[in-house]
């Protein structure tokens, strides 16, 4: 993992949102049932995201990236909604709306926040891709890369071979929309991975499907 | 109320005082509309929710004829039932059968197809379920009390971009006298996750 200093903090570059294939975290927590909304703050949080959203119009990708900047132990050891309130309160600081001391006065007590955006914001999103480069069947490669903002690429596949099973149409390059106000539009494909090219304890007769932007293939 | 019935409100956490401050700065700036909380709160709680999807798993079982086009455009045919909208956009449908187990997951965040399931379970957004169902689903499957035909194939979909999926369950046997509503009944949110088998 690559890290940068920044104010003292350590930074990390792969988030610690990328979960996918990380050992030790246990048993799943299942519950057959449960409410939209256990507390009141929950449905709070969730509509005061919607809020800021509009009111900066962040994209999808420039929301999910400022819940990926949270500080991994705090990211770890909240809960979901409390990640959509943290990115809430970011991004309206971020964009003017309020201050941190205003939050913290507010609130009598801390407000932590997430980290800075650590690339610079994209100016020339490039040239949008409108046909797909690989058909269903295709065997392609996944880019072995470590980038410094937001991407969609998870890391578990990075470097890994799979198959087209499907072409899905183009869509906004999320690591694009989430540093620029321009956008660049690409083609996706659900890729199949044997779990057995994917980790060395792979089970047999486990495919694994990712879905992937153009440029996330080699 | 009297004295012997009065109950001291529970202490609020921090979490609530910074929701708290959140939203009256935010309100302070008039950006929260009158009535926002509670519309969005009333969506999420009343209007969407597994039973959607429940219904589109019986018109499939019902219906031959929808399966097959819930299969071709999960999208269009959901639609056919009046459900689609935010993270139902672009659906795809896969179906579990004897030979293979689909399942699905968000590794990087929590996407869910919102118009049929709803809002995610806690458990599906926490750590453990996205980092150990693609690496060790057999061994989390059997965990979750989910068991598998013999030497079923798994297929595991990670929602990273977005396409959002749903499960279409295999229909129990001995139902064939059921109406479409009796069967809806029959299909759990856990079924159209891919975290059990009916």
């Amino acid at each position: 993992m690559l890290a940068r200093r920044s104010g003292g903090r350590v930074l990390p570059v792969d988030g610690i949102h990328d979960l996918g294939g990380m050992q030790g975290f246990g048993a799943v927590g299942h519950s057959p049932a449960e409410p939209a909304f256990q507390h009141r703050w929950q449905a709070v949080a969730r509509a005061l995201m919607s809020v800021v959203a509009g009111a900066v119009e962040a994209s999808g990708g420039e929301f999910r990236h400022s819940i990926e900047r949270m500080e991994p132990g705090h990211y770890l050891t909240s809960s979901y909604y409390e990640h959509w309130l943290t990115a809430a309160a970011t991004l309206a600081v971020e964009h003017g709306l309020v201050t941190q001391a205003d939050l913290e006065e507010r609130a009598g007590g801390p407000f932590p926040l997430s980290g800075p955006v650590l690339p610079p914001p994209i100016v020339d999103a490039g040239a949008n891709v409108d046909e797909p480069r690989f058909q269903v069947g295709d065997r392609v490669l996944v880019r072995e890369w470590h980038p410094p903002g937001h991407t969609r690429c998870p890391r578990y596949v990075r470097g890994k071979a799979g198959v087209v099973v499907r072409a899905d149409g183009t869509y906004s390059v999320p690591d694009v929309e989430a540093h620029s106000a321009a956008r660049r539009y690409e083609p996706t494909y659900s890729v199949r991975f044997d779990a057995a090219d994917l980790w060395r304890d792979g089970q047999g007769g486990v495919a694994v499907h990712v879905d992937l932007w153009d440029c996330y293939l080699e | 109320m009297s004295e012997e019935n009065h109950h001291h409100p529970a202490a609020v956490s921090p979490v609530e005082r910074r929701v708290a401050a959140l939203e009256a700065l935010l309100t302070e700036r008039g950006l929260v509309p009158d009535g926002f909380i509670e519309e969005i709160t009333h969506r999420y709680e009343s209007e969407i929710g597994p039973m959607n999807g429940a219904k589109v798993v019986a018109r499939a079982w019902a219906d031959p004829a929808y399966k097959e086009r819930l299969l071709t455009d999960g999208t269009a045919a959901i639609a056919e039932l009046g459900f689609g909208g935010a993270e139902g956009d672009h659906m795809v449908v896969v179906e579990n059968t004897p030979a293979i187990h689909n399942v699905v997951v968000c590794t990087l965040c929590s996407c869910y197809p919102w118009p049929v399931l709803g809002l995610p379970p806690a458990w599906y957004k926490d750590p453990p379920y996205r980092a150990r169902m693609v690496r060790e689903p057999r061994a989390l499957l059997a965990e979750m009390g989910c068991e598998l035909p013999g030497n079923a194939e798994i297929r595991v979909w990670d929602s990273s971009a977005e396409v959002r999926y749903l499960v279409l369950p295999e229909r129990p046997s001995g139902n064939e006298d059921m109406t479409e509503a009796e069967l809806a009944g029959l299909v759990t949110r856990d079924s159209m996750i891919g975290v059990a088998r009916l």
